[in-house]
């Protein structure tokens, strides 16, 4: 048992921090510390194709598709140097960390040359289809349809909660092209263009005032046949392949970003006084252990995923994080007290820490909700029986 | 990356597992904690199987003085075995705080003349912290020791002590004149305490004080965050076990939601424990930087979670939890004893806050 990363790894890493100081002291010095996942969107365009350029977009993925073979370790390396940076939220996380992946691991190796190296190059960038207003935790439950016409799809049907939408140019959506099927069965995974005028993308505006998010209309959308990942009906394994992608590697980058957001949240506690008020101070050491907890917990489980074991203590990450993060978006505001109640100028748009603690409520929920995700813990890990459900004979 | 168990180690925690699971049963224990005197709260054959037939007792201590060798790591897979039977022995007394102050403050002599005893088992020994009542403290003076020692665990039965002064650290002998050891009746009885009293007794000093007390104080974090870790798991496989079996309203318990994701908080929690006590234990072997930072974390965030754990394994198991025939109470006794004993977890989390200069000016 060993804490550190080894000295390959280490060299790695101030490579790779060497490459983010120096684009992000010139070139791109303007997008440096945005944390809004909304601001200044055609810039941060400019900058996905620049980190696709110097081979440092999808590190993980191999090079023939235009990543670097980096290892698991490496991976985490890179994205924590991102952080540590302060480079800004990725653009194209989506395309990123869940089309990519899936389509790697479901795609035929027409559909991996076509759509992977444009996601790398920072060309095209990319959303999800899944939850529907009728089907969030029970996704299953989707009624988005989708038939064959000739040589394409046609696509009909609604989704929500589509971040980034508006900047997108594709979407993956799962549909129902089974007819008459119901829950898992039946469903398929399609990739279809954005731009087309059978889709409308409308935002939706959150409690932060931002509008990251979207509902997507498909009305006589259309794609390529080919434009499948996986077989007909095969949708559903598609898709659960992809959330354990979301659940595992992806989330461990986080955590220099929580660590930034800590530390302001000790800055503010230091300038106003308030880390001297014991309660505070209990809170603000329990956030320090909670975020190093998890640091040492996503190196256990990325040892054990290195060496190919499924550690099921992998399944408590997410409420992990989740958890942790609610709980310092409230810590900030009890830090700040009335002054994080208000914001200078006209436009509803709070400062980084009273945004973490309104964002910080979607982190409960997206992904799996907390419930969920117990759910999971419970029946996968702890080996509990399933709960009844009411709609399945 | 290799934040997991060598080989070594995970065989060592397999062996540890098997000898604990097959020795350390509830009425063994259960024997021992009826027990009074010489023998309150210690299962004195396992003590001598742990230490003689297992081969680990003396982890930690150098080969050279009769010990295992092996380190903090070790260390803590043994404790969270015991921990997870709660086992009535007095590892934490005799090789979590003892016996590392010796190696760390005493002289080549008193460490080669005290240690391999300790590591056979053919001798426990306990630490305490001494103090006059109510007066300027206990002072060691001309070879000789005043004063009184509250909570000393495994006091009853340990055959020496070090015991902490104001003015140094000493070994004391159980039979030295002047010594009065009083067993107190403790809500933990599989590691009960006792008072010691201290007149002109005869105490002889340990060499580096300073390096004695700090190594007790680590290692005795550590080995309790490490118990509490084994016996916050085994209140969740103990209540996981109940919720598949018991039946209620033609279900079984376990499939209810309000049931189950009590559960998984459970293991959420204890999963960061294991991550937290690993770090700590690492930490020290390796000498970072963290190590103090870790430890700490490690013992407010494990004892954290052995309480909540046990307190919901007695509620989760209704009114048999409550019973003393059950032996949820034995764990929900011990998590209690873990946290208050060497600093509760707010003490603790203070010490991360300073560690970290959470209240240093801007």
């Amino acid at each position: 048992m060993r804490l550190g990363f080894s000295p390959e790894e280490e060299a790695f890493r101030a490579q790779a921090a060497a490459w983010l100081a120096a684009e992000l002291d010139g070139p791109f010095a303007d997008v440096r510390h945005i944390t809004s996942l909304t601001a200044s969107p055609r810039r941060r365009r400019d900058w996905e194709k620049r980190l696709g350029e110097a081979g440092w977009s999808c590190v993980g993925w191999p090079r023939a598709y235009g990543g670097r073979d980096a290892t698991l370790a490496e991976q985490v390396i890179f994205a924590e140097e991102y952080a540590r940076a302060g480079a800004p939220p990725r653009l194209n996380h989506i395309g990123i960390e869940l089309a990519g992946p899936t389509i790697l691991a479901f795609g035929t190796e027409e559909q991996k040359a076509r759509f992977l190296p444009a996601i790398a190059r920072g060309e095209k960038i990319w959303c999800q289809g899944y939850s529907e207003p009728g089907a969030g935790s029970d996704l299953a439950n989707i009624r988005t349809r989708a038939w064959r016409d000739g040589d394409d799809w046609v696509i009909e049907g609604q989704k929500i909660w589509t971040s980034l939408a508006q900047f997108s140019d594709w979407i993956f959506v799962i549909a129902r092209t089974g007819e008459g099927s119901n829950g898992p069965k039946g469903l398929s995974f399609l990739l279809i263009p954005v731009d087309q005028r059978g889709v409308t993308v409308r935002p939706i505006h959150q409690i932060t005032g931002e509008a990251e998010f979207n509902e997507t209309f498909f009305d006589g959308a259309r794609t390529d046949a080919a434009n499948i990942l996986g077989a007909p009906g095969d949708g559903w394994k598609v898709a659960m392949g992809l959330l354990g992608f979301e659940r595992g590697v992806s989330t461990l980058a986080q955590q220099m970003n929580f660590r930034n957001e800590l530390d302001a949240v000790i800055a503010a506690a230091r300038a106003n006084g308030e880390a001297k008020n014991p309660l505070i101070r209990q809170r603000l050491a329990k956030a320090e252990i909670g975020l190093k907890i998890m640091r040492y917990g996503a190196l256990r489980m990325l040892t054990d995923a290195e060496s190919g074991r499924l550690n099921p203590a992998a399944l408590t990450y997410k409420i992990q994080w989740a958890s942790w993060r609610r709980d310092l978006g409230e810590l900030a505001m009890d830090v700040l007290g009335v002054a994080g109640e208000t914001v200078a100028g006209h436009d509803y748009a709070f400062p980084m820490l009273p945004n973490l603690f309104l964002y910080s409520r979607a982190d409960t929920i997206y992904g799996g909700t907390n419930e969920i995700q117990r759910n999971i813990i419970a029946e996968r890990a702890l080996g509990l029986p399933r709960e009844p459900r009411g709609d399945l004979k | 990356m290799d934040f997991a168990f060598t080989d070594e180690q995970a065989m060592i925690a397999e062996t540890a597992h098997a000898f604990f699971a097959e020795n350390a049963t509830s009425p063994r224990t259960r024997t021992a904690m009826a027990a009074t005197g010489k023998d309150a709260g210690i299962d004195r054959a396992l003590w001598t199987a742990f230490c003689t037939e297992l081969g680990l007792s003396g982890v930690g201590i150098p080969e050279a003085m009769g010990g295992a060798g092996l380190g903090m790591v070790e260390r803590a897979i043994l404790a969270e075995e015991g921990g997870r039977h709660t086992a009535a022995l007095p590892f934490l007394a005799s090789l979590g705080l003892a016996a590392p102050a010796i190696l760390a403050g005493g002289s080549a002599e008193q460490r080669s003349r005290l240690l391999p005893g300790l590591a056979s088992g053919e001798r426990i020994a306990s630490f305490a912290v001494a103090s006059a009542d109510g007066a300027a403290g206990a002072a060691l003076g001309d070879g000789t020791l005043t004063g009184t020692a509250l909570h000393v665990p495994h006091g009853a039965v340990a055959d020496l002590f070090v015991v902490v002064a104001t003015n140094g650290v000493a070994i004391v002998e159980r039979g030295a004149p002047g010594l009065a050891v009083t067993p107190l009746t403790s809500m933990d009885q599989t590691r009960p305490y006792a008072r010691l009293d201290f007149d002109s007794v005869a105490a002889e000093a340990l060499a580096d004080p300073r390096a004695a007390t700090n190594a007790a104080f680590v290692t005795g974090w550590l080995a309790i965050a490490a118990d509490a870790l084994g016996g916050a798991q085994a209140c969740l496989d103990r209540t996981v076990a109940y919720a598949q079996e018991r039946v209620q309203f033609g279900r079984a318990i376990g499939s209810f939601q309000a049931y189950k994701h009590r559960l998984a908080d459970m293991m959420v929690e204890i999963e960061q424990a294991r991550s937290a006590v690993y770090w700590a234990a690492c930490a020290i072997d390796e000498g970072s930087d963290e190590a103090m930072f870790a430890v700490h974390a490690a013992k407010a965030f494990a004892c954290d979670t052995y309480s909540h754990c046990a307190g919901e394994m007695i509620q989760l198991h209704g009114g048999i939890g409550f019973t003393w025939e059950h032996d949820a109470h034995l764990f929900f006794k011990r998590a209690r004893s873990n946290a208050s004993l060497l600093g509760a977890p707010d003490w603790h989390r203070e010490q991360v806050a300073g560690l970290a200069g959470l209240d240093r000016a801007a």
